[in-house]
């Protein structure tokens, strides 16, 4: 990712912005649908699923309980296999080391796998400012990067794009980057896909240093593992002489067998496949590998330490909250300002970027910084491009909702103003309860949002509908009751609320009250498949 | 004081109080497909291997030969990877068909050799029906990760004796200390408004046959 969420205004005027922005939408709502539909397939096919999602919790939360012991534990088997591992407290120490690691390799480009813990930290843009390219191999993180963009989907970072967009961004931007797209390039998907197979194949041959993230890392036996779909992830992962993976200390799982779980629920849940076409192992260093494992905080032991919202480090990413959003679907990605978009994001974000300076700044010193910083990339990353220009300058293609119109060039996003997205935040939703029914971590969401609306500054006039809303939350059937009854009484509801609780909706629009809630369509239609 | 004890500070000062989050699960939650026949357990594997759009046949012992031979014809392979240890009458019927075409890893192949062969021939590791994965591990008659990955095409062959039911049993039985490549159909994107297409970096056709 070459662009960065600087500037990013609240929540409310992103998705304002987005809902209007008609290729957005359809493209969201086209795939959020499809994914839906898919998922709910193959979880049927699993008589067990409510086991193994309850497996899927008692696994995490034991692990988190008990995060010290089995640090150490991963520390000890990642060693003892020859790879060397590195504690990072906050994001400007992860991209020191990083930085460090390569430049002692004495190469000056990487290449990297999708992994949102190094976007989450800059890592491209802080590489970027020492001299060190980062490019990206994942089809939709590449579309994302040539197009000097944004992701707006864990899963599919690309969404907000279409075929022609893809195929306008390719002829403009391969060339800077590498080889150069076929003069003749169509917009049919495969031709596209073929486009990035040869862009990136000799990338692949001759680079010698790959950054990764991990979905899982093993603390009984120190091995990492990777899910993916395309192979520029085993490409990353076996044919460079240097592997550095940066993971947040929340992806360790106790032992080997654990995996049998999230091996079955991350793929049904994340892509709606049984399995994804490739998952890669490894423990330490593999086939004559140097490896590096950057261990990450940044926020997350101070997540760690809140009682309700520490259930947001169970999550695996799998995408399957935004799938069933209805304001994601229709305020899109963009507008929660964060590489966590969607209801994880909305309880992510905001708890991890509280964390704020590390209380004591690590050894080597350094500005401490926002435990997310809304990363200065543009300046630096427009260096780093091969003959790149600006972001300004590629004209946003037709109606898109233009990410890089909100940057602010050459800063990082004012304290402010992430304060006030993050304040936002835990309003970005219509507390439906789905996001909580689809995670195979059983994330209670809803109930986080609430607990963080209770904690964040806000109008006293909030604060007691929020209230309110804890009160119906507490009890699924109260949910369950106030939903059905303000469908029957949406023909009423205004635009504005009155009296003090205007100013709440001066900035917010008060959500469409569907007709039927979401539980009452997930009952009647079996999760969609009826 | 170094990241390293901050860092384990943090998680001691956060969960310190927490109550205890014991396990209490019953392990190895068996596949929802066990406890069926051999037969049908490589029947499911054939079909969930098919579903993801590779190729695949199913051989009696004595046909793996024939099979191999006319999938290498069909492709037109002229040059082909074997990696050592592959089964003799498999490997055989490679050098009966390619001749000096069919290419050893020792001494290791650079990867703008392996980007310049036709394909790879290999066994795997373990073969699980549910999903219809193939696990390689490195072992004999699979060679390095590199070498399935870089050419554009792989024939893989599996023992029937190798597939299990599901994603449990394939964990329980395999190694972590090797380095494990989970393979489930050809690479794939659905990057490009959610259109699948195959092949992507990995190769982009996978023939699978499975030998009784
Ligand atoms: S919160 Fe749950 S559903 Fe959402 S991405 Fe995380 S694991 Fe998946």
């Amino acid at each position: 990712m070459s662009a960065a969420f600087l500037g990013m205004p609240a929540f409310p005027r992103n998705a304002a912005r987005a809902v209007g922005d008609s290729q957005l939408r359809f493209n969201l709502r086209k795939a959020t649908r499809t994914i839906r539909g898919r998922r709910a397939a193959v979880v049927g096919e699993l008589p067990d699923w409510e086991e193994l999602r309850a497996a899927g919790k008692e696994i995490k939360d034991h692990t988190l309980r008990h995060l010290d012991r089995y640090l150490l534990q991963m520390e000890e088997a990642v060693t003892r296999a020859g790879g060397r591992v590195h504690w990072a407290a906050d994001a400007d120490e992860a991209n020191r080391i990083v930085a460090g690691l390569v430049e002692a390799t004495g190469e000056t480009g990487v290449v990297k796998v999708k992994s949102m813990a190094t976007q989450e930290i800059g890592l491209n843009e802080a590489l970027a400012a020492r001299g060190i390219t980062a490019y990206e191999t994942d089809l939709a993180e590449l579309i994302v990067q040539l197009g000097d963009d944004l992701p707006s989907h864990i899963l599919v970072p690309a969404i907000h794009r279409n075929r022609s967009e893809i195929r306008e961004i390719f002829r403009e931007k391969m060339g800077e980057w590498g080889r150069a797209a076929p003069e003749d390039l169509t917009d049919e998907p495969r031709a596209l896909a073929e486009a990035a197979r040869l862009h990136l194949r000799e990338r692949f041959l001759s680079t010698k240093v790959a950054v990764s993230g991990a979905n899982f890392m093993i603390a009984e036996t120190g091995t990492l593992v990777v899910l993916e779909s395309e192979g520029n992830g085993r490409m990353c992962l076996t044919l460079p002489d240097t592997l550095i993976s940066v993971v947040g200390i929340e992806k360790l799982l106790p032992t080997w067998q654990d995996l049998e779980v999230f091996l079955q629920v991350l793929p049904r849940s994340s892509t709606g496949e049984r399995m994804n076409p490739y998952t890669s192992t490894w423990t330490g260093a593999s086939e004559g590998q140097e490896f590096h494992l950057v261990l990450l905080d940044n926020g997350r032991t101070t997540v760690l330490a809140d009682e309700v919202g520490r259930q947001a480090l169970r999550c695996i990413r799998c995408s399957a909250c935004l799938n069933v959003c209805p304001v994601y679907e229709r305020a899109g990605g963009h507008a929660y300002g964060s590489v966590y978009p969607g209801p994880i994001g909305a309880i992510l974000t905001p708890q991890l970027r509280g964390a704020g300076p590390a209380p004591s700044s690590p050894p080597g010193g350094g500005a401490p910084a926002p435990a997310i910083p809304a990363p200065s990339g543009r300046p630096a990353s427009a260096t780093a491009v091969p003959g790149g220009r600006p972001a300004s300058a590629i004209p946003a293609p037709s109606g898109r909702m233009p990410a890089s119109a909100t940057a602010v060039p050459g800063g990082r996003m004012p304290a402010s103003a992430t304060a006030e997205l993050d304040a936002s935040l835990p309003y970005a939703s219509s507390l439906c309860g789905a996001c909580y029914e689809v995670c195979p971590v059983a994330i209670d969401i809803p109930e986080v949002l609430v607990h963080l609306r209770a904690k964040a500054p806000h109008p006293r006039a909030e604060r007691l509908a929020m209230r309110a809303a804890g009160w119906v939350l507490d009890r699924p059937v109260r949910l369950a009751r106030a939903q059905r009854l303000s469908g029957r009484l949406r023909r009423f509801v205004p635009r504005r609320l009155p009296g003090p609780a205007a100013a709440w909706t001066d900035t917010r629009d008060i959500p469409d009250i569907p007709a039927e809630s979401f539980r009452d369509w997930w009952n009647r239609t079996d999760g969609g498949t009826r | 004081m170094s990241s390293r004890d901050l860092i384990l500070s943090r998680v001691r000062t956060a969960v310190a109080g927490a109550p205890d989050a014991p396990r209490t699960r019953p392990r190895a939650v068996p596949a929802a497909t066990g406890g069926q026949t051999a037969e049908r357990t490589v029947e499911l594997f054939a079909e969930r291997v098919a579903d993801y759009r590779a190729v695949v046949h199913v051989a009696a012992p004595g046909e793996a030969a024939g099979v191999i031979t006319a999938a290498l014809a069909r492709r037109a392979a002229e040059r082909v990877v074997v990696p050592e240890g592959l089964p003799k009458e498999w490997a055989h019927a490679v050098r009966a068909h390619l001749g000096g075409g069919a290419v050893g890893d020792d001494p290791p192949l650079s990867a703008a050799d392996l980007d310049a062969v036709c394909g790879v021939v290999t066994g795997c590791a373990v073969g699980i029906a549910e999903t219809g994965t193939i696990v390689l591990d490195t072992g004999p008659g699979q060679g390095r990760r590199a070498l399935t990955l870089v050419p554009d095409y792989h024939l893989c062959l599996v023992r029937a004796g190798q597939i299990v039911p599901g994603v449990p049993e394939a964990v329980a039985a395999l190694d972590p200390v090797r380095p494990l490549t989970w393979i489930s159909g050809p690479s794939a994107t659905s990057d490009i408004e959610l259109n699948r297409v195959e092949g992507v970096h990995g190769p982009r056709t996978l023939e699978v046959v499975v030998v009784r």
